[in-house]
């Protein structure tokens, strides 16, 4: 093996590698969540091709306005027109991301004709979910084989652990085509809800109801984090979301019924 | 006039050893000791990000309990925006401004004595809660309320070393602007001024319109705490979410307090480097301007996420973007100044490119922040602190590490090291992105910020931050030989130390006269 192929090689290894490494966020599976993934492709790519032309005439002057290579100061130092131009043309491109990034925060914020109301609470460290219409009500945390798993010095390799700190002992429910409305409070501090693939988060403050909607095209298991610090154990509070068909969901509702605690549910 | 300077010549009034820097009210001393002082900051609250990067680099807690962990993000938070960053712009300040506009020293001598001697006070107590019984505060630098209500002890001990801090920001400031508005040299107009001189000015007024905002929000917290007020207790009655209203009030000018000098030093090095005037001076003024201006309408982009009113929501969305027309005038404005130069590319220019490039990144994803829809995805993850970072670290460090290696012959009369400075240089900017850029990708891919344990699919990512974060701390222990190292040599730099340096400083013997100028130049 010669030097270069080496060194082809060594550059290919992280290339084919990195399909494996998350480098962008999930798309959706819920109309906001792909709004929100639309939007962020959107602005990225407006970002990239300004980088592309400022970093571009930067390294052109760099390379090219060189003392060591023989460059003269020019002795200009303004131009009205010139910084009129770039005053302007920002300002046209923010308008045109201002319009999508409005409409599509109407959208996300219109929560009415929702068809169920689950409201959800955060404890320390904890959430606990209310089935409004439905009756059912329980409380979701950590799985015990994460919280072992977890504790300093447990010896216990957390690559074993299925889902690691993304498992909780009583996953919520949720049909699918369904608009669902979520209402979000806390008990003691503020935290906050957040499941990437179906929507983005929403503070869960006490003394607040915040409110947000999902409708969830797919059927699946979906996972998130609380995302406000909220004491010690903030980064122990996973949520896990299971969508399934309307059918089932009846049939699970029916099956957990009557506040009882829903660790039947599987 | 001719007898006050007579004394000013007289130096023997001065004590020596320890009690020469207590009692100082020279310009220079003071910016020596915050600068010294923020240095040491900056490795404190460096070696508690190695505590934090350290943990994170897999997995599984393998050294610190997590109570401990958020002691270590919120200490760390605020060591390095109060202790590091901000002291070292006040130090440039201090050594800076009379020699730019023509002065002897700041306007109010005394004054600026006591400013820097709160600090250490201030960091001491700061600090010292580290080692009460019930640790340190742990809900994060913005002391969001229900949750520092619940902390322990050292919450008034916290709350106490803020407001000196907050005391010292603003004498600091009263300092600043009272020498530059009554002190510049005659002939010297507004207009004319250095270009730092003004981000310093605005800077200035940033200070003290925003510090008592943050002093008023945490003496709430206080009798929250111990006085039965409930201004952010629901269950009292009051609102959790006015805190953050206050506290971002302060905050969002803060960010800029901590950038805004920044640019003053970028505006000043790039156009030395380029052998050209600094493009669009006027322009440069006015974008400093509404940046401070727009600082105060765009503060809850911090709390989208809250609940608030559509309208409010779509408000603050276009109020932050509108920031980016000003930023993007400032960046265009450094690159005309390039253009057509004639470049060379010493440590300081080097730090000053590597600013303009990376800080703009951080620019790019202050945009996407700003997008409300898309920042309910971002809010609270590590893109967040990938942004956060790379507009602090290679935005304000760079420029400060790269403003010491521009003046330092003035300051010292002599020439540090070119080549380790280069190193220097590389090793910074390599490890700022290895430790800064992954953060992007595991924040997209859902990772929260402020836990101390994650999923395993962060791992690879965050294994190569960890990495990227001690090499970047090594880093900064050649820059401490650096500076070590120029200052055991002889005087020999020249009164103009760079070709095309501009300014009065240059006008001055290396090292500089004690009072800096002792008869006013003459500024045509």
């Amino acid at each position: 093996m010669n030097r270069l192929s080496i060194l082809i090689v060594s550059m290919l290894v992280p290339l084919t590698t990195l399909a494996d490494w998350e480098v962008n966020m999930p798309r959706g599976v819920s109309p906001t969540a792909n709004a929100a993934y639309d939007l962020h492709m959107l602005i990225f790519y407006i970002t990239v091709v300004i980088g592309i032309v400022v970093f571009g005439v930067m390294f052109y002057s760099i390379y090219h306005h060189r003392k060591s290579k023989g460059a003269k100061p020019a002795s200009f130092h303004e131009s009205t027109t010139v910084e009129v131009i770039w005053t302007v043309i920002p300002f046209v491109i923010l308008v045109g991301m201002a319009i999508p990034a409005t409409k599509t925060l109407i959208m996300m914020e219109d929560t009415r004709n929702s068809e169920i109301t689950v409201k959800v609470t955060g404890y320390q460290w904890m959430w606990k979910y209310d089935y409004v219409e439905d009756d059912v009500s329980f409380f979701s945390k950590l799985a015990d084989s994460s919280n072992e798993a977890r504790q300093l010095g447990s010896k216990i390799d957390v690559n074993k652990v299925d889902n690691y700190l993304l498992n909780v002992d009583n996953e919520m429910v949720l049909p699918t085509n369904t608009k669902v409305r979520i209402l979000l409070t806390a008990s003691d501090v503020i935290h906050a809800w957040w499941v990437p693939e179906i929507t983005g988060k929403k503070d869960a403050i006490p003394g607040y109801i915040n409110e947000l909607w999902v409708d969830i095209k797919e059927p699946g298991v979906y996972r998130g984090q609380c995302t406000e610090l909220c004491g010690k154990d903030h980064g122990f509070m996973p949520i896990v979301v299971r969508a399934v068909p309307k059918e089932e969901y009846t049939k699970w509702v029916s099956l957990n019924q009557k506040n009882r605690v829903a660790d039947k549910s599987k | 006039m001719s007898a006050n300077i007579d004394h000013l010549k007289e130096e023997h009034h001065q004590p020596s050893g320890l009690m020469r820097w207590i009692t100082t009210t020279n310009h220079k001393d003071i910016g020596s000791l915050y600068l010294w002082f923020s240095l040491l900051m900056f490795f404190v609250g460096g070696l508690m990000a190695l505590v934090i990067r350290a943990e994170l680099f897999q997995p599984g807690l393998q050294f610190v309990v997590p109570g401990f962990f958020n002691q270590m993000t919120t200490m760390h938070a605020l060591i390095m925006i109060f202790g590091a960053v901000m002291p070292a712009f006040v130090g440039l300040a201090n050594w800076q401004l009379p020699m730019m506009i023509g002065a002897p020293d700041m306007a109010l001598p005394r004054l600026n004595n006591w400013s820097f001697w709160i600090l250490p006070f201030a960091f001491t107590m700061l600090l010292s809660t580290l080692f009460f019984e019930s640790g340190g505060p742990a809900a994060g630098w913005t002391l969001y309320p229900p949750l520092s209500l619940q902390g322990g002890n050292s919450m008034p001990f916290v709350i106490f070393s803020l407001h000196l801090l907050g005391a010292s920001s603003i004498l600091g400031a009263i300092n600043v602007i009272a020498t530059i508005l009554n002190m510049r040299a005659p002939g010297m107009t507004l207009m004319k001024m250095p270009i730092f001189v003004w981000t310093w000015l605005i800077t200035a007024f940033l200070l003290i319109a925003s510090m008592p905002v943050l002093a008023g929000a945490i003496t709430m917290l206080l009798t929250d705490r111990f006085y039965g007020t409930s201004f952010f207790t629901a269950a009292g009655g009051g609102d959790p979410v006015l805190f953050q209203h206050i506290f971002w009030f302060f905050g969002h000018p803060e960010v800029y307090i901590l950038i805004l000098p920044a640019f003053g030093i970028v505006s000043t090095i790039i156009p030395a480097f380029s052998r050209k005037k600094l493009f669009g001076y006027d322009s440069m003024v006015y974008a400093t301007a509404s940046i401070a201006l727009l600082s105060f309408i765009v503060w809850a982009h911090h709390m989208f996420t809250v609940g608030m009113p559509l309208a409010g929501e779509i408000f603050f969305m276009f109020t932050t973007m509108l920031i980016a027309v000003p930023t993007g005038v400032k960046v265009f404005n450094w690159v005309a100044t390039m253009w057509k130069g004639s470049m060379t590319f010493e440590t300081p220019m080097l730090f000053a490119l590597a600013f303009i490039i990376l800080f703009t990144i951080g620019g790019f994803s202050g945009l996407m922040l700003a997008i409300t829809p898309a920042d309910f995805q971002y809010h609270d993850t590590y893109f967040v602190v990938a942004h956060f970072h790379y507009v602090l670290v290679p935005g304000a460090v760079f420029a400060i590490i790269a403003a010491v290696y521009y003046w330092l012959p003035k300051w010292t009369g002599k020439m540090y090291n070119e080549t380790l400075g280069k190193i220097h240089f590389w090793m910074t900017t390599i490890f700022v992105n290895i430790t800064f850029f992954p953060m992007h990708f595991v924040g997209l891919a859902g990772m929260p910020r402020r836990i101390p344990d994650y999923a395993v699919q962060f791992t690879d990512f965050n294994m190569i931050a960890s990495v990227g974060a001690f090499g970047f701390g090594l880093s900064q222990l050649l820059f401490v030989y650096i500076l070590f190292l120029t200052l055991r040599q002889p005087v020999t730099a020249a009164d103009k130390s760079w070709e095309g340096a501009e300014g009065l400083e240059w006008t001055l013997p290396s090292p500089a006269p004690y009072h800096s100028f002792d008869t006013p130049p003459k500024v045509d």
